[in-house]
């Protein structure tokens, strides 16, 4: 499979080295983009197109810390099967349930604001917790539960987001 | 493709020579072009000395068309000839166009796209656009005294498929070869973000006659990212109007109107808008058919009492986009206003009450979206040395999915998704021995399919007969640069490319362009044969130079037998360019592109193990 990280010069890692990804991106779009190739001959600006959509791809999943884990655990050889294993400890079960009830009685911007705001806090020591499985330990499958936590948890951030809307 | 000619057939032109190109804002209400002389933006007025024109065509006769000024001045005489305001129609059908009952045209409702009858016979609102383009496209090609060889013109960010592939279709009928579709916020954030230097995240709010959009753009060195954007492709400066139109009616108790006293009101609707943007009340008197007289006075009190829910309708998409970037209000850096809409006083103060600072105007908001697109037009056109020109990322602005079981959307593509982009999808058949799928696309972000745009459906044949379930078609989306969308489809197991018939839910069929080509050369008297020549002349040429370009680059990338290879197919389309037959240019433009596949791809890998060289040295 292909490796995201390689295409942009990058160690695999979960922790992002400062804004590397961010400038390597830039400067590969700066060489391969369309927009570099618009008065040139179909073969460059067909290239440029497959090369951009790929690199934009790559970007995209490195940036999102989930789909950033489970490229990592997939390079790993192993598969974070969000879709098959869907088995979690009861407490966080307990704890996501709690988190739905509050926000459906949520009716108002500011509850949202301070659910979101728990929200984050949550899903950053979450990150933390992946980055420390992956990086330092080497704990994969460990990880993989994470990986589901998280992934959890950005469903109920669009949860969230969706609310907001039905409120506007 | 455009009508381009060269001077002399068979002769380069200096290898250093700019190339003219135009940045086009095509607006609902008013158009323009514009350029970069000597490193500066320009935009290019009529012989009369007027920058805008105002996006408003009459079909005169049969064979006269009206563009501009002139179809103003008649368009309450002619109301049913003189369309106004026809970006709205863009890609769209009958039962989409809101306010339809106010606009006093004969519409037909086509499969698709809606049509208009005029005295000239039935139009799209494709062939109404192409005139008002091809007008900019005379008036810039007399003022740079020399043939255009690209545009970019601009679309709001919140414009669905179907619309933008209508304006492009637009420009190519026009003669225009259409470099890119530039979304209008982004066009400002470029003109606005070199002029002032600015590095930060800025919002920029544009409420132009027809169409609202905001997008969120995260600026920095050479760099200008969409990070998100959002908007109502159904809500503008008209909206305004039509408000104002509706209180006179009401007012002054009118009976029902005929085509021709709408018309007049409208007109008044508008200049009562404009007049308040700077005096507290403007008078509105006006003479109808039937013999009754207008005499009111409408307040600045009353006016933004009667569009409060419109200003307030355009703060919904700007939270959205704010929440889609992850990002608050604090965050902002700047907010740039673009559209003439933005000129009212209740829009400037409800903005800078949302995001608690002045909003940015020092750019004029009708010229700003032009300007930015002429300054990208130039960068495309290769005027701008690499390390002085910049990128630009800009996003989808609604998801791309298909339909499922139960009329339920599957997304493929999430909006605000950095473009080109592309996602492939694998289908599997549920009957033994199934040759044929239906594939049904839709744009937007409802779960039910019935509430999202249809752009089109894709018919799968020639699929080998298996068992149910055995079969994998993989289904590959790709959107381009313009923001434009294509498919295409293939069986994995067997290997067995399946064809793909397109019906295009909206917007024209390839078919329906060619024939609105053929009609604006009949038009004009312009001979077809000559046309197509200086189209693969041009493209010839233009191939010719790249091709040199690159070898002179990046020869040491291929064998010398490759490289031959390559200089033969120079040299064989190079001799039939003076020639007469378009045909066998084309055939000849075909190899070479074919022959440089491979050395495209190896540039390509090239470029970036050198972008990732120099970054490496250069952190160290």
């Amino acid at each position: 499979m292909q490796n995201h990280f390689e295409l942009f010069g990058l160690t695999p890692a979960f922790a992002l080295q400062g804004d590397a990804l961010e400038r390597s991106y830039r400067d590969i779009q700066s060489k391969v983009h369309p927009d570099r190739f618009a008065h040139a001959g179909d073969a460059e600006r067909r290239a440029s197109l497959q090369w951009t959509t790929r690199v934009n791809e790559a970007y995209r999943t490195l940036k999102d810390p989930v789909q950033r884990a489970k490229h990592l655990l997939e390079l790993h050889g192993v598969d974070v099967a969000f879709e098959t294993n869907t088995a979690m400890p009861p407490e966080f079960l307990m704890q996501q349930m709690e988190l739905r009830e509050a926000l459906e009685a949520a009716k108002d911007a500011p509850a949202l604001d301070a659910l979101r705001k728990d929200l984050v806090g949550e899903k950053r020591s979450m990150e933390k917790a992946i980055a420390e499985a992956i990086d330092a330990k080497k704990d994969y499958d460990g990880a993989a539960g994470l990986v589901r936590k998280l992934q959890f948890l950005d469903r109920l951030d669009e949860e969230i987001n969706a609310a907001y809307e039905e409120i506007e | 493709m455009a009508l381009m000619q060269i001077s002399e057939p068979g002769m380069s032109p200096e290898p250093h020579q700019a190339r003219l190109a135009v940045g086009i804002d095509l607006g609902t209400t008013n158009s323009l072009v514009a350029t970069v002389r000597s490193g500066v933006p320009v935009v290019l007025p009529d012989a009369n000395g007027r920058p805008l024109l105002p996006s408003i065509v009459r079909y005169v006769d049969s064979r006269k068309v009206e563009v501009g000024y002139a179809a103003q001045a008649r368009q309450a005489d002619d109301p049913k000839n003189t369309i106004v305001s026809v970006k709205r129609f863009m890609g769209r059908g009958v039962k989409d166009v809101v306010h339809l009952e106010s606009a006093p045209y004969d519409f037909v409702d086509a499969p698709g796209m809606l049509q208009l009858r005029t005295v000239a016979g039935v139009k799209s609102p494709v062939e109404v656009s192409s005139e008002i383009l091809r007008v900019l496209r005379e008036r810039a090609e007399l003022s740079l005294q020399g043939n255009i060889s690209g545009a970019v013109i601009t679309v709001p960010a919140y414009f669905d498929d179907a619309q933008r592939q209508a304006t492009k279709d637009a420009g190519r009928i026009a003669g225009l070869n259409v470099l890119r579709l530039l979304n209008e916020p982004t066009a400002a954030a470029i003109a606005y973000g070199l002029e002032n230097a600015s590095e930060g995240i800025y919002a920029v709010y544009d409420l132009g006659g027809g169409t609202f959009d905001i997008s969120i753009l995260k600026l920095s060195k050479g760099v200008f990212e969409v990070v998100s954007t959002s908007g109502d492709s159904m809500l503008g400066g008209d909206d305004f109007d039509q408000r104002v139109f509706c209180w006179i009616a009401e007012q002054a108790k009118l009976a029902p109107l005929g085509a021709r006293d709408m018309r007049l009101l409208q007109v008044k609707a508008r200049e009562a808008k404009e007049y308040l943007t700077l005096h507290g009340e403007a008078a509105i008197a006006a003479k109808l058919s039937t013999g009754e007289f207008v005499d009111l006075v409408l307040s600045t009190e009353t006016f933004c009492g009667i569009t409060q829910t419109l200003v307030q309708k355009t703060l919904g998409p700007v939270r959205k986009a704010l929440r889609d970037a992850g990002l608050t209000v604090d965050e902002i850096k700047g907010v740039v206003m673009v559209g003439g809409a933005t000129r009212m006083p209740q829009v400037q103060r409800a903005v800078g009450e949302f995001f608690r600072r002045d909003p940015l105007n020092n750019l004029d908001p009708d010229k700003v979206v032009a300007l930015g697109a002429a300054m990208q037009a130039n960068v495309l056109a290769g005027n701008k040395p690499q390390g002085e020109d910049w990128l630009l990322l800009d996003v989808i602005p609604l998801s791309l999915g298909i339909e499922t079981m139960g009329g339920l959307t599957e997304k493929i593509i999430p909006r605000n998704t950095t473009i080109p982009a592309g996602r492939a999808q694998e289908f599997t058949t549920f009957k033994d021995g199934q040759t044929g799928m239906s594939v049904h696309v839709v744009q937007g972000e409802r779960e039910l399919v019935s509430d999202c745009r249809s752009l089109a459906r894709f018919e799968l044949k020639g699929i080998p007969p298996m068992v149910a379930g055995a079969a994998r078609i993989r289904v590959a989306f790709q959107v381009d640069a313009d923001g434009l969308l294509s498919v295409s489809a293939k069986e994995n197991t067997s290997g067995v490319e399946a064809s793909i018939t397109v019906k295009p839910s909206y917007g024209l069929a390839d078919a329906d362009v060619e024939r609105m080509l053929r009609d604006s050369f009949d038009h004009a008297r312009e001979d077809m044969h000559a046309r197509a020549l200086a189209e693969q002349r041009v493209d010839g040429q233009r191939l010719i130079e790249a091709t040199r370009a690159a070898l002179a680059a990046d020869e040491g990338l291929l064998s010398s037998q490759e490289k031959t290879a390559i200089e033969t197919a120079v040299a064989a389309l190079e001799r039939l360019l003076p020639g007469t037959d378009h045909r066998k240019i084309k055939q000849a433009v075909e190899a070479l592109n074919r022959a440089t596949d491979e050395f495209a791809a190896r540039r390509m890998d090239a470029g970036i193990k050198r972008a990732l060289a120099g970054r490496k040295i250069g952190s160290l």
